[in-house]
């Protein structure tokens, strides 16, 4: 069984219930009962969207965490009420894109058999918590971050003070100083740590976020400790929830807020609603954590020692971009690309998902972790399995060996699916992977992302290099940045200057990536390299 | 020149105004005169939606093509046909 929370009779009757309430609500919409206007929030609250093409289903995926169980349930969804595939995003959660309304209650009962369920997919309320996709196997972790992801998903769900936010809401924890989850570009990003006596505890940060504002989350606690992580966070979404604005959608997440406000006044308000809080005595009893707690206990591990034959040239290659040392002995993670040169980034197809949930059982002690890279993980695989795991991935188109590379590029569905984007995504990173993959080795690690607008749920503000689409006079045009981060080194890319048509943007990138290669120092990152050289050459190359 | 769009209640299809009904396919739609009246774009989409022929209609503008119309944004036109990223899928494939 994998590691992972499982529901007790509270949570399933709770999942239960919603879907009983959704199967009446979608009757009463196709019988008349309720119009549109009336519909529309609720099927929001349970991930149901209508997209460009179709409905959009969007199923949480609780910190990423999958049971292989639980992944052949998405594989049978997407075979049996979609077009056989479905695409993993930026919130580690699938989305599936031909949906019909009349499917959706069904879709949810068969969910709710495996634990899952897509409420506060959408909406604006506290939406799926993320965090690191090496959770409890990372070297460099304090800490599994993921009981305490769950705490407060628990706390979150249907929190009744917290359904109608001024705007969606966002939470990662982490639990390592390498932020593999964009933690400081969420609305609150937490990370776990250790005191200098040895407690547990976590270091707060709030309003972090993309979209058309960006910003880095400033910290606004060194440390709470680990019993009061609900009461820090219900402080921080009181103070939001009282003062963010309503009055404009541009400007109600809580970045604008704390930037408005100021790091120091927001700080203060926290705290000063944190001390109030104290006498309600809102956190869950020790008892209630360490029953969370025990759900994410080491699996039985074996003894083992380091160490495996990377003889073979292909292996060598997937094994170098693509398995990450385990903090168990004779173990490692392996990534499984869902970027194929040329391909979808973050689309995988029915079969494959069955083919990836047979190797969780097999390989990795029942697990799968969905990354915000939109790629999947296994995070318990014996080294001495690798080579045979690579083969069978190879053999079902899993096997791409680009991890971090130029051509693992994160890119939003994009107007290809999207009724909220100006231009599309997805094709300028099939030309774009298909430029560059034959030379990513030599580029080393380079993320690209992309947005199709300014939403940016491609996190192109992140990017060392990161395209937005935008719609100029009905065509579609693509600005470039650069030097931007979602990790520990977090930053925020800057715009080279004028936008390119599809073409010209894949040849911008080429060009960047050129001067980089003229240019670069010994270990330097394309990162790097533009954080030593400023803006300015790179206008120049592109630009003249 | 407008033409008129929405969603199959059911099943999310998009679909387009012939002038009698809607239909999957753009070259299908009939073009429409704006206005409140029962056979202009207003009347039609008020009467359509009320009686959940069709969901969330909205106008969109188009050109008189070889063969029918046409939108004008991309955008559309990609409603039109399905994801330019799977052929396969869509109205696109159906030829």
């Amino acid at each position: 069984m994998a590691t992972m929370y499982q529901y007790d009779q509270y949570d399933q009757q709770m999942v239960d219930a919603r879907v009983a309430e959704f199967r009446d609500q979608v009757d009463r919409r196709l019988s008349g009962e309720l119009t549109e206007e009336q519909f529309t929030p609720l099927r929001l609250m349970n991930g149901l969207y209508l997209q460009l093409h179709a409905y959009m289903l969007r199923v949480a995926v609780p910190y990423g965490t999958l049971s292989s169980q639980q992944m052949r349930m998405l594989a049978e969804i997407a075979r049996k009420y979609d077009k056989g595939y479905g695409h993993f995003t930026t919130r580690q959660n699938i989305q599936y894109n031909w949906i019909q309304l009349k499917d959706a209650p069904d879709i949810l009962d068969d969910l709710a058999t495996v634990e899952m369920h897509a409420i506060q997919t959408s909406g604006n309320c506290i939406r799926n918590i993320s965090s690191d996709q090496y959770a409890g196997v990372a070297a460099d972790e304090v800490c599994d971050p993921r009981p305490y992801a769950e705490l407060l998903r628990q706390w979150s769900s249907f929190h009744p003070e917290f359904s109608f936010l001024p705007r969606k809401f966002k939470i990662a924890v982490i639990a390592s100083p390498g932020d593999r989850a964009a933690m400081r570009l969420h609305d609150i990003g937490i990370e776990m740590v250790r005191s200098e006596a040895g407690e547990l505890g976590a270091k707060f940060f709030a309003g972090g976020g993309m979209g058309r504002t960006p910003m880095i989350a400033p910290c606004v606690r060194e440390f709470v400790p680990v019993d009061e992580l609900v009461s820090y966070s219900e402080a921080i979404l009181r103070v939001y929830n009282r003062w963010g604005r309503r009055d404009n959608k541009y400007k109600a997440r809580i970045k604008i807020l704390v930037h408005e406000t100021g790091a120091d006044e927001f700080r203060r308000q926290v705290e000063e609603e944190y001390e109030r809080m104290q006498p309600l005595d809102l956190d869950p009893p020790r008892a209630e954590l360490e029953r969370i707690e025990a759900f994410f206990a080491p699996p039985a591990y074996e003894r083992l020692e380091d160490g495996y034959d990377t003889d073979d040239p292909d292996f060598r290659l997937w094994a170098q971009a693509n398995v990450t040392a385990h903090k168990v002995p004779g173990y490692a993670a392996a990534a499984i690309s869902l970027k194929p040169v040329g391909g979808i980034p973050g689309d995988a197809s029915a079969e494959q998902m069955d083919i990836v949930a047979d190797l969780a059982q097999r390989y990795s002690l029942d697990e799968v972790r969905v990354t915000h890279a939109q790629n999947l993980i296994l995070p318990n695989v014996k080294q001495a399995d690798l080579h045979a795991l690579w083969q069978e991935l190879e053999a079902a188109g899993l096997g791409t060996p680009n991890l971090d590379l130029a051509s693992d590029i994160i890119a939003c569905p994009g107007l290809d699916y999207c009724s909220l984007a100006n231009a599309r995504s997805i094709p300028v990173a099939q030309k774009l992977s298909q430029r560059l993959s034959g030379r990513e080795r030599d580029l080393g690690e380079l993320k690209i992302k992309i947005s199709g607008c300014i939403n940016a749920c491609g996190h192109h503000h992140a990017g060392h290099i990161g395209i937005l689409g935008v719609d100029r006079k009905g065509v579609e045009n693509y600005q470039l940045l650069l030097g931007g981060s979602g990790a520990e080194d977090v930053s925020l890319a800057k715009i080279t200057g004028p936008g390119f048509d599809e073409d010209g943007v894949v040849d911008a990138v080429e060009t960047v990536t050129n001067l980089y290669l003229e240019q670069r120092e010994e270990g330097e990152r394309f990162v790097d390299t533009y954080r030593r050289l400023g803006m300015a050459p790179f206008k120049e190359a592109l630009y003249g | 020149m407008i033409i008129l769009t929405g969603n199959d209640l059911e099943t999310g299809d998009v679909v387009w105004w012939t002038g009698s009904g809607w239909s999957r396919r753009v070259a299908d739609a009939a073009f429409v005169e704006p206005g409140e009246g029962p056979e202009q774009a207003a009347g039609i989409m008020h009467r359509e939606m009320t009686s959940r022929a069709v969901n969330g209609a909205y106008e969109v503008d188009a050109e008189d093509g070889e063969q029918g119309p046409v939108p004008s944004h991309i955008k559309e036109r990609m409603r039109a046909a399905g994801p330019s990223v799977r052929p396969d899928l869509g109205v696109q494939a159906e030829g």
